[in-house]
């Protein structure tokens, strides 16, 4: 039996909770599930955790006061090396960071998937991370080597937030881009996963033009599917768009002038998401 | 030495000095991936492959590995493998790459810094983050480049260690210093190693044009400086030939260091 798993992206946030421990996927600026995120904007969902290779959206959450604790080994727009809201929310300690090598951050999230309690990683050992992070366990191995490592802790998320290419409506996510970054392995570690895609298709048709490797999402670890074609706007989904960079420098523009982030929250994240699409087509007529 | 002047071609400029003493950095490096971040590594690793590191394997940026040596910035010809995130963080665990990163800091014994300056808990400044810093160093060879060499860069104690140097390996116990290696650093003014006994910063050679005393002048600490320092060597005419016709024809090099 097909099960049918779609929703819109405010169902998704009605499943989460304030105080939640949030994974979200994809790379920098690079295939985020930013419709999502617009959609945790929209609501009183607040106090998260939040697990991500940080991009855009570590910095609208932070910028919303929405992060109470961010676990992260960066906050990048990839062109852009800075994210200026991740930068200016922890240059005035708006949220507890539990700052984590990238490595070192896919085998605690492996533990998680795994169900162990850590994974022996190299990483970490002699670095400031040991002193930043108080909570981090070495642990010497059993054997006859007896080396020192660090025991990389299990992140276990309550939900996981990722954006693919394609899915069907039973959450078996495709991507076809050339990374598929860490999604399936946050879905993996989450209670709830949840995906939003370009565009949902039937499930004989997922490998029409595609080979099987392109399936990185198994239905068993999804709970939701969105619809939300160019959800993962600014920020790239490779071949459906490239990175929306106009739009991207503009964010940064605005992000790094307090007097214009207002402007810029009232223009294109006050309204629902098709709002949100609209304003993005206004823009670029008005720049082209 | 090189002929230059001989054949008529334009001298190096201060980048392409830069970029050859990037290319070094994987001289005789074999079978592994070079991993350049910023420009001029980016152009020296190119020259590396083209000329006497044949065999290195290179990405396009992204996830691909590619077959030919194309110019910075264009799109390769053709593609021999794939190397995702998740293969590249695993990859530094089998020390086969070499990778090139910058710093923001970096202190006499190699600790590098890219995450924050000041207090972490509250930074005045937050940078990128650790990023891959503390994976890179204590698994495979980890060179830096820094672009504008000063005593803001070439620090005595570095705000944050994210990349680790000598000292801190060696209190962190075998476990860390087993795969440690810091080859060198590149700076717009020279080459840096750690090649003294108790393994703490040595000025390995001067750039061609730059004077011993900018470099002391410009750098937070106590450097080693040897009796005799080299320049570093000339480009060849063929090496020259390759940087400015065929991996960096828009003179990208030149924007990161300026003449």
């Amino acid at each position: 039996m097909t099960q049918d798993k779609t929703m819109t992206a405010d169902d998704v946030v009605g499943r989460l909770e304030s105080g939640m421990t949030i994974g979200i996927g994809g790379w920098g600026s690079r295939r985020k599930p930013m419709a999502l995120v617009r959609a945790l904007l929209r609501s009183d969902v607040t106090d998260l955790t939040v697990v991500s290779y940080g991009g855009p959206d570590v910095g609208l959450l932070a910028a919303a006061g929405k992060i109470r604790k961010l676990v992260a080994a960066f906050g990048t727009l990839d062109s852009i090396p800075l994210e200026p809201h991740f930068t200016a929310a922890r240059q005035r300690g708006a949220f507890e960071m539990v700052e984590m090598d990238e490595a070192m951050m896919m085998w605690s999230l492996t533990a998680g998937a795994q169900r162990l309690p850590f994974m022996p990683v190299r990483a970490g050992m002699g670095s400031d991370l040991m002193e930043v992070n108080p909570a981090l366990r070495t642990v010497t191995s059993p054997y006859e080597d007896g080396e020192k490592l660090v025991a990389a802790p299990a992140l276990r998320l309550d939900a996981a937030l990722v954006h693919l290419n394609r899915s069907d409506v039973q959450g078996n996510g495709q991507y076809l881009g050339p990374d598929p970054y860490f999604d399936d392995l946050f879905c993996e570690a989450a209670d709830q996963g949840f995906v939003s895609c370009e565009q949902i298709v039937e499930t004989a048709d997922l490998l029409k033009e595609h080979g099987p490797q392109t399936l990185l999402i198994k239905r068993m670890f999804v709970d939701g599917v969105v619809e939300t074609p160019n959800g993962a706007h600014f920020t790239s989904c490779v071949p459906d768009h490239d990175r929306d960079e106009a739009f991207q420098r503009a964010y940064v523009k605005a992000a790094r002038d307090p007097e214009a982030w207002p402007a810029f929250v009232e223009r294109f994240l006050s309204g629902d998401e098709a709002a949100y699409q609209a304003a993005v087509t206004a823009f670029h007529q008005e720049e082209a | 030495m090189s002929g230059t002047e001989t054949t008529g071609i334009q001298a190096p400029s201060r980048a392409e000095y830069c970029v050859v003493a990037c290319a070094e950095a994987w001289r005789d490096a074999g079978e592994i991936l070079a991993s350049p971040m910023g420009t001029v590594p980016a152009i020296g690793a190119r020259l590396a492959r083209l000329t006497f590191s044949p065999e290195l394997l290179l990405t396009d940026g992204e996830a691909l590995l590619i077959a030919d040596t194309p110019a910075v910035g264009a799109t390769a010809g053709s593609i021999e493998g794939w190397l995702p995130f998740r293969q590249h963080l695993t990859l530094t665990a089998t020390g086969r790459r070499h990778v090139m990163m910058g710093a923001s800091q970096i202190d006499r014994h190699g600790n590098q810094n890219i995450s924050c300056i000041g207090d972490w808990a509250r930074p005045a400044r937050q940078l990128l983050g650790v990023r891959g810093a503390p994976v890179n160093t204590l698994n495979n060879p980890t060179s830096y480049w820094v672009p504008k060499h000063s005593a803001r860069v070439f620090v005595e104690h570095v705000d944050m260690v994210s990349g680790v140097g000598y000292d801190r390996a060696a209190a962190a116990g075998p476990s860390a210093t087993r795969f440690h290696r810091i080859p060198e650093v590149v700076s717009n003014l020279g080459v840096f190693d750690f090649e003294t006994p108790d393994r703490t910063m040595r000025l390995r050679s001067l750039h061609p044009g730059v004077s011993l005393e900018q470099v002391t002048g410009a750098t937070g600490f106590a450097l080693t400086v040897p009796d005799e320092v080299p320049f570093t060597r000339e480009p060849t005419a063929a090496e020259l030939r390759l940087i400015r016709e065929v991996i960096d024809p828009k003179g990208l090099r030149e924007r990161e260091v300026p003449a």
